[in-house]
């Protein structure tokens, strides 16, 4: 149980990390498309390798990778948009790792890799983890100036000498490790909740970049500690779907009791622009209180 | 006067193989305002975007300084159209004049005491002392050009470059953005600005750069922009090096 949570708090960590980027990148879609076309990866690495944990993520690596790399090449290579050519990829991709695992001489459970399986963390999952977490993290930070003006600002960015396109690579591969990293946990389905729901929530809180960033990560960390232990105390719960419900509640939290941008503060808001007018216009005699 | 110059000898931009910009050539100096006019489609903003290393040139060069310019240059910033931007980005006002600092510090460089008088000097020549602590979004249009300005200068650019800053300003905020362009200008910047209003041209500027696809006139306002100049960039059809898709 401790390593679990060592590796929840881990992966949620990083992935909360990583979610800022994601967000202001507006590259959600993409990531939905990557984390689907997983599945495939996980079945071709389970068929060669066993259910070995390095297998799996080898797996998972070149599967992200061809469906990322086919986009692209299928966006620029005819009439359709990114988003469409995405859809088209991810879906086919993530039916042949349904077929796949059906076909696999090793007996799984196709529900534990949709939804996650704390259980099955071993410690080659944990060494992942680490590994992922040490490259992420840092190499996010070491890049964060760049990575701030080409979010802010990709035009302005490019014309002061940063390679937009790399960092948008950096992106793309830092989500495919920190879902790698989270795909036994959380499962393919749900490891874009752990990704971008952190760091979303964090943006209805903050104007600042350094909280939402930081945020973010303690919020996935926190999430994924308290999500794992709901899904050890109710065993027919799989870990993936309680780390992303706890996750969805703290947001939909932020949304309603946001000082600034939540809905109460902004109905709030509003009626106090009607009581300036109210006071500028005089009270009519039915005016309220 | 030649080391403070602006350059374009030759410049041609395409987009598609099909060119956008003819053979531009023209110098401008620093401490000058110049208007870039010319009819939609003309390659004002191609201009704009191709100076500030946005767009690959199919010939030509720019030389700033009596150096070269081949890429991404601190000495020229670019100012993007309004709608560009992601006003919902978190960061606030003081925030967006710090990046203008990163530009110059690079990716490592600590950033530290004189960045941050770098950064209050910006602030405080674009009068923005009193939001600097506001999210963006919460700025009205004026104010979120004189922002954009405060990083430039934090930046230390010589060089802006201004895409339709005076779109869709309401009459105060027009008089606000001149005064501070006039101010910019007399600091010795040099401000390239394409603009729309042909109206306004002699109280904001005091050099134009006409364009129409080709290079129609440039130079003090005095002998450019004149009726047969700007009969000629306005009258005429943008030149396109095609007409219906026979050549012309």
């Amino acid at each position: 149980m401790r390593r679990a949570l060592t590796g929840g708090a881990l992966i949620g960590f990083t992935n909360g990390f990583l979610g800022t980027f994601i967000i202001l990148r507006r590259m959600s879609l993409m990531a939905d498309a990557l984390s689907h076309s997983m599945l495939p990866g996980l079945a071709i690495g389970l068929w060669f390798f066993g259910l070995s944990a390095g297998g799996l993520f080898f797996g998972g690596i070149v599967a992200a990778f061809f469906v990322a790399l086919g986009a692209m090449l299928l966006a620029r290579g005819s009439r359709l948009k990114e988003d469409a050519s995405l859809a088209i990829l991810y879906t086919v991709a993530f039916s042949i790792g349904v077929v796949l695992l059906q076909f696999v001489p090793t007996r799984v459970d196709l529900k534990h890799y949709l939804f996650g399986n704390i259980l099955g963390l071993g410690d080659t999952d944990l060494w992942i983890a680490y590994g992922v977490a040490l490259v992420v993290v840092p190499g996010l930070l070491l890049l964060l100036r760049p990575l701030l003006l080409a979010l802010f600002d990709p035009s302005v960015a490019q014309s002061q000498g940063v390679n937009v396109n790399a960092i948008q690579l950096a992106l793309v591969a830092a989500s495919v490790l920190a879902m790698i990293s989270s795909a036994q946990a959380v499962g393919v389905i749900l490891m874009l909740g752990l990704l971008v729901t952190p760091a979303a929530t964090l943006y209805l809180l903050t104007d600042d970049f350094g909280k939402m960033l930081w945020g973010g990560g303690i919020l996935g960390c926190a999430g994924s500690i308290v999500g794992l232990l709901i899904s050890f105390r109710f065993d027919q719960i799989p870990s993936g779907a309680a780390i992303v419900l706890v996750l969805g509640v703290c947001f939909v939290l932020a949304w309603i009791f946001g000082p600034r941008y939540g809905l109460v503060a902004r109905l709030r808001k509003s009626r106090h622009f009607h009581e300036e007018s109210l006071l500028r216009w005089g009270r009519g005699s039915s005016g309220g209180h | 006067m030649h080391d403070h110059a602006l350059n374009i000898s030759d410049l041609t931009v395409s987009y598609h193989r099909i060119p956008a910009l003819h053979h531009i050539a023209f110098e401008v100096h620093c401490g000058h305002s110049v208007a870039l006019l010319g009819p939609n489609g003309a390659g004002k903003t191609t201009l704009l975007k191709t100076l500030a290393g946005l767009l690959r040139r199919e010939s030509g060069k720019i030389h700033f300084h009596g150096r070269e310019v081949r890429g991404a240059t601190p000495d020229i910033a670019y100012l993007p159209q309004r709608g560009q931007i992601d006003w919902d980005f978190p960061t606030t006002v003081r925030g967006l004049v710090e990046m203008g600092r990163y530009l110059r510090l690079g990716w490592w460089r600590r950033y530290g005491a004189a960045d941050a008088k770098a950064v209050d000097a910006a602030v405080a020549t674009m009068n923005l002392e009193a939001l600097q602590d506001r999210q963006i979004s919460a700025l009205s249009g004026g104010q979120q050009q004189r922002a954009f300005l405060a990083r430039a200068l934090a930046q230390e650019a010589h060089v802006l470059l201004l895409d339709e800053p005076f779109a869709g300003l309401d009459k105060p905020n027009q008089d606000i953005l001149k005064d501070t362009l006039r101010k910019l200008r007399e600091s010795g910047k040099l401000l390239l600005v394409s603009h729309h209003d042909l109206g306004t041209v002699r109280e904001i500027f005091d050099r134009v750069v006409l364009l129409n696809g080709e290079l129609i006139a440039a130079g003090p306002v005095a002998e450019a922009f004149t009726e047969p100049n700007i009969h000629k960039t306005y009258e005429t059809k943008v030149f396109a090096g095609v007409d219906h898709g026979k050549p012309i």
